[in-house]
């Protein structure tokens, strides 16, 4: 199966894992989710729709990331599980 | 009613004022203990229980200097279990993560009020999810010295943890294997509790010098050990190596040069977060560089003024709690390391309280809003999470007030329109410090003319609070339970807001 990992669970950051699925699911375990779990998941399923994936499911451990940074920690998460094998 | 932080306080309590109220009213002292008897010694809790006929409902006193190794608490905790106490109202001075065996007691209703100035821990979030029956009282440190000599906290025993005791029922925390330094905030309960019971693991014949009175002690009990050494020490001895950290550690030093705070005969006091230590840091270079002595640093003392004093940068410290073992030997041996009660240090009532001899005091905060109100109580969900320890007493006493703090941690905006609990009133908060601009307080014009010519980055509070939404997005709302489970009570007695049962989330 196809997986892609990005980001670490360091303090502002967060850790995407891309996986292939028949459907797609977000998963979003935050320490800021009684505060911004609507805004991360928007920002994931912005990002997704941007890149025109479907199918996925992605996990994202967030330990208070920003948009950007939950953002591009995803875009390579997808990269990366488009390479793997 | 709607005190005088805009919070909605019951009816039938004392509401928040202002923070110089307490001018207008007249120091209230019960009197001090008599001794009854020659002080008598046990080997164990149970027989001062016995002695004492400690029974249910009555309030027992600790202090923290032993902070996360602290066993006496425990040991109370257990004996009060084992004969079955119910409705006990313990008063600790602080309350730390370890002391897990008040989670059973508060749930089983065997404690059922609490008073304290500093909650962390299980114990924090067994009364925020709330299990306490009656309330949680969240003091200051002068405001616990305060309740104390008022009689408006009654203590039946004090419980005091001692490294040192000697046959005349006299004790020091000087040295010992479980030497903490020394024992300010033990001084008002020791003086005004029903009964004094010093629990100690080393016993001597006399000690030279001493800081309990054995005049005041009425038991001492010695067991095998009173405490881990490894839990007395605090946590953090070493300065930020964050850069945010160092930012706005250089900046308040440049600011405080700026205000023309670092000269002759200076004093101040800092937190002993790793911030604050760099604070010091770059405060000791200015002082080094022109030559600066200053009069004194108070607090809970850290290596870093221990530094400071034995180089001749301050001719004294004024010590309430020894945070490092560096502090301990130094207040075990240097004259000029002088020890200060919880009431010398911050209580309103005194004459001239070491609080209110500050030039410049350096906090932190986990929230402050747009009246610059300070919350060190609870975080943004309501969850109890620290308490104002000397925070409002300092605040409150000197000339200038500076809040350090990232503007943003972990995507958490530490400006709110209202924060969530007030610990510190926004009369006393002057400057805050971030690492993307500082506000001032507008009334203080004062400061914010000397400083409008400056290069540094002055901003309204109100503009860090947008600027910081730009950046995180703005937080959800959460609420809270209806049920109060405390009170934040401001140095006077005043309550200065409520806490509530946090919300059970999703």
């Amino acid at each position: 199966m196809k997986i892609g990992i990005a980001g670490s669970k360091e303090s502002n950051d967060c850790l995407v894992t891309v996986k292939e699925s028949k459907t797609t699911n977000i998963i979003i375990d935050s320490i800021v989710a009684a505060f911004f779990y609507d805004q991360i998941k928007a920002v994931i399923e912005e990002t997704l729709k941007e890149l025109n994936i479907e199918n996925v499911t992605v996990v994202v451990e967030d330990k208070g990331a920003l948009d950007y940074t939950i953002k591009s920690r995803l875009v390579s998460a997808i990269k990366r599980m488009e390479k793997s094998v | 009613m709607i005190n005088g932080v805009k919070r909605q306080i019951p009816d039938d309590l004392k509401a928040f004022e202002k923070s110089d109220a307490f001018k207008k009213i007249k120091r209230r002292l019960i009197n001090k203990k008599e001794k009854q008897s020659q002080t008598v010694f046990f080997d164990n809790i149970e027989k001062a229980f016995d002695h004492f006929k400690i029974v249910s409902g009555q309030c027992l006193s600790f202090h923290h200097h032993l902070r996360n190794g602290d066993k006496v608490i425990e040991m109370v905790a257990h004996e009060i279990e084992n004969r079955n106490l119910i409705n006990m109202h313990l008063a600790p001075s602080s309350i730390f993560p370890n002391y897990t065996k008040l989670v059973d007691l508060i749930k089983n209703k065997n404690v059922t009020n609490i008073h304290t100035n500093y909650i962390n821990g299980p114990v924090a979030d067994t009364v925020s999810q709330g299990y306490l029956d009656g309330k949680l009282i969240m003091n200051t440190h002068g405001g616990r010295a305060r309740a104390i000599e008022s009689g408006d906290l009654k203590i039946d025993v004090a419980f005091l943890a001692c490294p040192v005791v000697d046959r005349n029922g006299n004790g020091t925390g000087a040295f010992g294997k479980t030497a903490c330094g020394t024992l300010g905030y033990a001084i008002s309960d020791l003086e005004y509790a029903r009964y004094v019971v010093l629990v100690t693991d080393t016993l001597v014949d006399e000690l030279e010098d001493y800081q309990f009175d054995g005049t005041y002690v009425d038991a001492v009990v010695v067991v095998d050990s009173i405490g881990d050494s490894d839990g007395i020490v605090s946590g953090t001895t070493q300065l930020t190596k964050d850069p945010i950290g160092l930012k706005i550690a250089k900046d308040c030093a440049l600011l405080l040069d700026e205000l023309d705070m670092i000269k002759e005969n200076m004093s101040m006091q800092t937190g002993a977060g790793k911030t604050s230590l760099a604070v010091v840091k770059y405060v000791k270079d200015i002082m080094k560089q022109k030559n600066i002595i200053g009069s004194f640093a108070s607090g809970g003392i850290t290596k870093s003024y221990v530094e400071m004093l034995n180089e001749g940068l301050f001719r004294e410290l004024y010590d309430v709690q020894c945070f490092d073992l560096d502090a301990v030997e130094s207040y075990h041996k240097n004259r000029n390391h002088k020890a200060m009660s919880a009431s010398e240090y911050g209580n309103p009532f005194e004459k001239n309280p070491v609080c209110n001899k500050l030039d410049f005091v350096i906090l932190g905060a986990t929230e402050i809003d747009l009246d610059f109100n300070v919350n060190v109580t609870t975080d943004s969900l309501g969850n109890l999470i620290g308490g104002s320890g000397g925070h409002a007493d300092i605040a409150f006493g000197a000339k200038v007030t500076i809040i350090i703090s990232p503007l943003i941690k972990s995507r958490i905006p530490i400006i709110k329109e209202r924060v969530t609990t007030v610990t510190t009133p926004g009369s006393d908060v002057d400057i805050l410090i971030t690492e993307r601009g500082i506000a001032i307080n507008p009334i203080r014009q004062e400061l914010i003319e000397i400083l409008k010519n400056s290069d540094f980055p002055l901003f309204t509070i109100n503009e860090l609070f947008d600027l910081s939404h730009r950046i995180t997005g703005v937080p959800r709302e959460v609420g809270h339970e209806s049920k109060i489970v405390g009170y934040v009570e401001y140095r006077d007695g005043t309550i200065i807001d409520c806490i509530y049962q946090v919300k059970r989330f999703q």
